[in-house]
């Protein structure tokens, strides 16, 4: 297997208000291979988008990378670590969009109503490349052919809010492969779309990908999709990555008491009909309030007491590329602090 | 959108309509009418008016007349261009207001100017600091600024004016050109003399303009379009000035309108303190005098105003704002 292009380490990303601290990423690791697909699948309000948004440091204050590495591998097999840059940084700016294209949960409010989309387009070509008006106006109409918006020469001087969602989802996702990035972000690209619209968007990214040997981050709380586009899937609850793994084994042997919980909410239609959906027990603890140990064990059907409600568990290595994060298998856990 | 704009201006004529009924009929509220209080006037003068001599007086400006009547004459002539006389100064009214009406919308507007730039650019800058020190600062100064009243500003600043920088204070003109017709010199007097009346007048409105913008651009900032912009590279400043800033600008168009009524309205007292040649002190004297052509002439004419400017408010909105042109095309 190829060295990963993007490598995440014990990632850890606080937000500090005066109320308290927000542990929204606390400690994740996660390996994107060229061409690939992650996917990283979780309840809201796990940490997924704080995640991606931490890979291109634009993390809303008052949150902050606190620690850990965020290695981009370049075309010239040089490494970077994100994580080490000032946000700020002409060096940063360059990786968003050049190298990194973010796609957003919602198309709704993530284009500005002011500015034709043929406008935010050409800042994003004009950005990364030195080019003219003309041809950056040229490179836009181009792009939204690419994510097959009808009448491109027409529509790049559209106003957002004169396209349908679904139009936009596609706008987006051609402002973020403006600058021919070699990584797509898509943080729960389709969570806002009617079904249709969904599997357009899938098929859509999927193809691009092909085209281009994309990577592809794909964020969602839905299984299905990452039964369907992913390869590798990261499995996040409350800001830690508990199991991670090829995309067969996850499904098939999942190791994680929240990943299987996880799969047998998923409605299947191989489901006894009129049987009930199985959900996860209890509910995602208070932000400010997280439980000491496991982050699980509070909901966890198996959870040791005296064991998982004291110690944090550490990473085991199942095989060489599943890895759980549970005291039900191998090594006793390290006890915290 | 020839429809949009001639409905505008029609709504905008009956608007006028309306304020000079209203204007009249507020002018004609006190107990009394122009002669009682000029009697009293003289009485206090030591001066006696025959009861034969008010009569004449009332019969000659038709005070004895039913209000509607008073209106109706009233206004027939203003359509011809004709404002009455000012009863008091025993001049047409247009002679009295003379050049009056212009000095006024020269410094409200120049006021106005000043009170965006100083307050724009602050509120842009508490926003994107927000709750830093200088924030803070801002926040200070700025309530400070609201609640200390613009006349005493007005005296205190001359006080600094005069004594430290010998500026050139009171008044809109040098005596040399008080008087004299307009040439280039008095043009350029004028503007020698503009600042100071211009920032007092301005202060007030500043305060309230860098808190407006200050929550107008937080919300904005908080939008997933500014996080996109970053997400693609954009530089910070960029970010913020192109997106965020333009959407926070917006509401302000609708606002012009208001403005002007707003500056005379709160600046008699800081004119008369300043002593400026506006409108401002003239409607004070003319309501207390209850000359009622030429206070109603000058209600009416800020009314006009107030409609001409809502209506460039509204031109403008069109202008800058995509969705309202865009929901006029359908
Ligand atoms: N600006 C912020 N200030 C404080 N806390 C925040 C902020 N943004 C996010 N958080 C917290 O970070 C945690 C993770 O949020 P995040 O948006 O990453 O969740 P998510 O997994 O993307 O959820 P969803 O599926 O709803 O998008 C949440 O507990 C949230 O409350
Ligand atoms: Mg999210």
């Amino acid at each position: 297997m190829a060295d990963p292009i993007l490598s995440v380490r014990d990632l850890v990303t606080y937000f500090r208000p005066e109320e308290g601290v927000v542990r929204a990423v606390d400690g994740a690791s996660f390996d994107l291979y060229p061409g690939g697909t992650l996917g990283i699948v979780g309840e809201s309000g796990c940490g997924k988008s704080v995640t991606a948004r931490s890979i291109l440091r634009i993390v809303d204050r008052p949150g902050e990378v606190e620690s850990g590495e965020i290695l981009l591998r370049r075309d010239d097999g040089g490494i970077v670590d994100l994580a080490k840059i000032d946000p700020r940084r002409r060096e940063m700016r360059a990786i968003r969009g050049g190298d990194i294209g973010y796609v957003f949960q919602e198309p709704m409010s993530s284009l500005s109503a002011f500015y034709t989309i043929g406008n935010q387009l050409m800042e994003a070509v004009r950005l990364h490349r030195a080019v003219t008006t003309k041809e950056a106006r040229q490179r836009a109409v181009e792009l939204l052919q690419l994510v097959g918006i009808p009448r491109p020469e027409q529509r790049v001087d559209a106003y957002s809010f004169e396209l349908s969602g679904g139009l936009r989802q596609r706008v987006m996702i051609a402002l973020a492969l403006a600058a021919e990035p070699r990584i797509l972000i898509a943080d729960e690209p389709t969570t806002a779309l009617d079904v249709t619209t969904q599997a357009q968007i899938l098929d859509l990214i999927r193809r691009i990908q092909d085209e281009r040997r994309l990577a592809v981050i794909l964020i969602t709380h839905d299984m299905g999709v990452i039964a369907e586009m992913a390869d590798t899937v990261a499995v996040m609850y409350l800001g830690k990555v508990v199991e991670s793994g090829p995309v067969d084994a996850i499904f098939h042997a999942p190791r994680h008491p929240y990943t299987q919980a996880l799969l047998r909410s998923i409605p299947s239609v191989l489901a006894e009909p009129r049987s009930r959906l199985a959900t996860i027990a209890g509910s995602i603890p208070h932000p400010y309030a997280r439980p000491e140990g496991c982050p699980f064990h509070p909901r966890c059907a198996r959870s040791i007491a005296g064991v998982c409600d004291r110690t944090v568990p550490v990473v085991t290595k199942l095989d060489e590329r599943h890895e759980v994060r549970c005291v039900l298998y191998g090594r006793p856990a390290e006890a915290a602090e | 959108m020839l429809a949009y704009i001639l409905r505008r201006l029609w709504l905008g004529l009956v608007t006028v309509v309306a304020i000079s009924i209203v204007s009249f009929v507020i002018i004609q509220l006190p107990p009394g009418d122009f002669v009682d209080a000029y009697i009293s006037n003289l009485s206090a003068s030591g001066s006696m008016v025959s009861q034969q001599e008010a009569q004449s007086l009332r019969q000659q400006y038709g005070l004895d007349r039913p209000v509607w009547v008073q209106y109706g004459k009233w206004m027939t002539k203003v359509i011809q261009g004709d404002f009455g006389m000012s009863m008091e100064w025993g001049r047409p009214v247009t002679e009295v207001i003379g050049d009056r009406l212009w000095l006024t919308i020269v410094v409200s507007i120049a006021a106005i100017i000043l009170t965006w730039g100083i307050a724009l650019p602050i509120g842009i800058f508490s926003a994107v600091r927000q709750y830093s020190i200088p924030d803070y600062a801002f926040t200070f100064v700025g309530f400070a600024g609201l609640a200390v009243p613009n006349f005493l500003l007005a005296l205190i600043i001359m006080y600094f004016g005069f004594t430290l920088f010998d500026l050139k204070i009171g008044g809109l003109f040098s005596a040399e050109y008080q008087l004299a017709p307009w040439s280039y010199g008095k043009v350029g007097d004028l503007i020698a003399h503009l600042p100071l009346p211009a920032l007092v007048l301005s202060l007030a409105g500043t305060a309230q303009l860098i808190r407006i913008m200050r929550a107008n651009l937080l919300d904005e900032l908080r939008r997933p379009y500014v996080t996109t912009a970053r997400a693609r590279g954009l530089a910070e400043w960029r970010v913020v000035l192109k997106y965020p800033v333009r959407a926070a600008l917006n509401p302000f168009a609708s606002t012009i309108g208001y403005l002007l009524p707003f500056v005379v309205s709160g600046s008699i007292v800081v004119s008369l303190v300043l002593s400026l040649p506006t409108v401002g002190p003239l409607l004070l004297r003319a309501l207390i005098a209850q000359d009622m052509f030429l206070a109603g002439t000058i209600v009416l004419l800020l009314g006009v105003l107030t409609v001409i400017g809502t209506f460039l408010s509204d031109l403008i909105l069109m202008w800058i704002d995509p969705r309202i042109r865009a929901g006029m095309h359908e």
